[in-house]
């Protein structure tokens, strides 16, 4: 699509970053972490299933990413890289990953904000060089479906709507 | 900024439904979370102010069905309609496949129908979107309304067609919507010209609800092909 930047991520893309995201999980002994896109979509969830809607997670996430870019911009900053939410008992730790995901974690009383920022820092990098990677090969061309474009998936997608 | 995952094989898809303040986003949405069977959405969440005004936006995740072996889910967004909250309408439009327009069919909101489809390609065009390439569908909202205006006045004041250069979009489109009408045309002056599709609709009765949706979301799917 003409602007929009669209990606597409392939199996062993996939294994990677949740394999990446198994590590850091162990390294901070978070409950949870998330990767999430900034038009909202949740792209990975690794340790505790979390108990609430992901994906309506994810759409607020991306726009308090967003809401807060701008809010960067105002003061003078180019962006927050990271934020943080802190509650009573669980908190969240949200940090930008190549300006196109948003990882973030859930943590408790298990660990420390410290440590959590330590050990996310590091995995942003590695992060950012894999989705850069992912982004490169696909190009800016919006990813197609073989046999999308044809009669029979036309037909199904009338299916769809009771035609 | 459709997102396809060969590893799960889904399609997740973003909607926009844009529009003049209390010109009935919001109750687009609502009717459609209404209506669908809760295994196939997800929960709606609203960032709304005390009285019931788009704060932030409305999202309500729909799973339409399977496309050759994808699961496809549309994430249905709304956007605040009050021209105070451009900075967050802005936003919302980020990684958008496709956008609903949602004019108020009142004669005294003619104006601000006009405004809010002027700030709509001012924000497109901002992050580099083009509206006219990209699925796009125009609701009239209201049509039940005394002070309804009519069909055509609306037409010419908010889709009065952009020009076609591709020669290979260059032939009559009939707009199935309205018999007699035209998607794609060519004027007497020699040039062709494309319209939105468009849906009359009475959104507080769900009247034309589906069927937007529907025009949009076969737009959206096609560019996936």
């Amino acid at each position: 699509m003409p602007g929009a930047s669209s990606w597409s991520f392939r199996e062993e893309d996939f294994k990677r970053i949740t394999g990446l995201l198994g590590g850091l999980l162990r390294e901070t002994n978070v409950r949870s972490l998330l990767l999430v896109d900034r038009a909202g979509q949740i792209v990975a969830n690794v340790g505790e299933a979390p108990q609430f809607d992901t994906q309506a997670f994810a759409s607020l996430t991306a726009a308090d990413f967003s809401a807060n870019d701008q809010l960067a911009k105002m003061i003078g900053e180019h962006e927050f890289s990271s934020l943080f939410h802190q509650g009573e008992k669980e908190s969240m730790y949200l940090a930008d990953v190549a300006r196109r995901v948003i990882l973030v974690a859930l943590f408790d009383s298990r660990t420390t904000l410290g440590l959590v920022r330590l050990k996310v820092k590091s995995a942003v990098e590695e992060l950012t060089q894999l989705f850069e990677e992912m982004f490169n090969r696909a190009g800016t061309e919006a990813p197609k479906i073989e046999g999308f474009g044809g009669k029979e998936a036309e037909d199904e997608i009338d299916k769809l709507f009771g035609d | 900024m459709s997102m396809i995952n060969y590893a799960s094989r889904e399609i997740n898809c973003k909607l926009v439904y844009y529009g003049p303040g209390l010109g009935g986003k919001t109750t687009n949405l609502e009717h459609v979370y209404g209506k669908v069977s809760p295994n196939t959405r997800g929960k709606m969440i609203s960032l709304a102010t005390e009285t019931e005004r788009t704060l932030f936006f409305d999202f309500l995740p729909v799973d339409l069905g399977t496309i050759r072996g994808f699961k496809t889910r549309f994430h249905l967004y709304t956007v605040p309609g009050q021209v105070y909250y451009n900075a967050s309408r802005k936003l919302i439009l980020k990684g958008v496949d496709g956008i609903v327009f949602v004019a108020d069919s009142q004669l005294e909101r003619m104006e601000a129908n006009i405004e809010s489809m002027q700030n709509l390609y001012d924000n497109m065009a901002e992050y580099g979107y083009d509206l006219t390439k990209i699925p796009f569908a125009v609701q009239y909202n209201k049509r039940d309304l005394p002070n309804a205006s009519p069909i055509k006045d609306l037409q010419e004041a908010l889709n009065p067609g952009w020009q076609v250069t591709d020669a290979a979009r260059q032939q009559v489109l009939p707009d199935p919507n309205f018999p007699g009408e035209f998607l794609v045309k060519q004027l007497p002056t020699g040039e062709w010209v494309e319209r939105a599709p468009t849906h009359e609709a009475v959104a507080v009765q769900g009247d034309g609800v589906f069927e937007t949706l529907k025009t949009v979301s076969k737009l959206v799917l096609k560019t996936l092909g």
